[in-house]
């Protein structure tokens, strides 16, 4: 990717448009060696309960930090804008930085976002300084209603996290796009294979998050380096402006001139 | 005095949530904390006083998608 085509976020600059989470991955070796393969500069973290003197999350906060990519903490597994509100505010004094995935899980078995406790937690998060990306469905009033509350990007949903589906609606995601031409907009959840983030990217997505594609794959760190590749691939091809397709064959060799032709 | 220690009850001497955090173990830790579903900064767990089934969460940098 050129330099002049950098990612903007919240005044920050990202040479790669693929942010990883850190999760599920068959070993802390494992997960390491896809955030190298991935070229990905931010990964997603989370804060989970630990018991006094256990240091469970030590070794891995410990390579995280070794590493040296930025973090995103999220409020995963929040279900009410309280909840998501207080688990926002732990992560941005454990991890020191103000910047925040919000999730706010509506339903169970799609963990489908519930905006309206979104919203709220949005409102209050903005207000108390926090750079809010916001996991949401691929809803435009949603979007406009985030976006009123000072969200400078969003993170629209490609089909149920963890799901692998790919792109459920694309109507309903290409109609985000157009509608918000210049607003950084992030495909998070559902990605299942590079192809998905290909044409993700293609339809002119600024950035794909993504964490189960890679960690569950049978080798992460080959399918690490194969996202990092599509994430390019799908990002030039839109720059290049694709053709349009059309319903009809075209003949893409000269007629004038084919051997056999009756010309009189 | 009874308490929900990250969804476990637990009986503890400590009155403040400082002391908590020492009682159960996590001295240097770098931990985040809440009461009540209220976040409640490192440097105010010295005035925060714990009562009779207050609700506490301990929280560590964990993986997260």
């Amino acid at each position: 990717m050129s330099d002049a085509d950098r990612l903007h976020l919240y005044g920050s600059e990202f040479g790669s448009r693929l942010f990883i989470g850190t999760a599920r991955y068959p070993s802390l070796a494992a997960l390491e060696n896809s955030i190298r393969a991935s070229e990905c500069e931010m990964v997603t973290v989370s804060l989970r309960r630990e018991a006094g003197g256990t240091r469970s999350g030590e070794s891995f906060w410990s390579l995280i930090r070794n590493l040296g990519v930025k973090v995103l903490p999220n409020t995963a597994g929040c279900r009410t804008a309280k909840e998501a509100i207080a688990t926002a505010q732990m992560a941005r004094e454990v991890f020191a930085t103000n910047w925040i995935k919000l999730e706010v899980i509506g339903e169970e078995d799609t963990l489908q976002p519930d905006v309206f406790g979104l919203i709220e937690a949005s409102r209050t998060l903005i207000k108390d300084g926090f750079y809010v990306l916001p996991y949401m469905t691929d809803d435009l009033v949603v979007a406009e209603k985030l976006l009123d509350l000072g969200c400078q990007a969003l993170m629209p949903w490609a089909a149920p996290i963890g799901s692998g589906r790919g792109i459920n609606n694309p109507f309903a995601l290409r109609a985000l796009r157009a509608h918000y031409p210049n607003t950084p907009l992030i495909i998070d959840a559902g990605i299942g294979a590079p192809s998905h983030a290909v044409a993700v990217m293609e339809m002119g997505y600024d950035a794909v998050l993504l964490n189960t594609a890679i960690s569950r794959a049978g080798d992460p760190v080959a399918m690490a380096r194969a996202f990092g590749l599509a994430i390019k691939a799908g990002r030039s091809a839109f720059l290049a402006k694709p053709m349009t397709p059309r319903d009809m064959a075209e003949p893409s060799t000269p007629i004038i001139g084919r051997p056999f032709d009756q010309l009189i | 005095m009874r308490i929900l220690v990250n969804g476990l009850q637990r009986d503890v001497r400590a009155t403040t949530l400082c002391g908590l955090l020492n009682e159960l173990g996590y001295e240097d830790q770098k931990v985040g904390t809440a009461v009540n579903q209220e976040f409640v900064r490192s440097k105010d767990r010295e005035m925060i006083k714990l009562k009779e089934d207050d609700a506490v969460e301990i929280v560590t940098p964990r993986q997260g998608g």
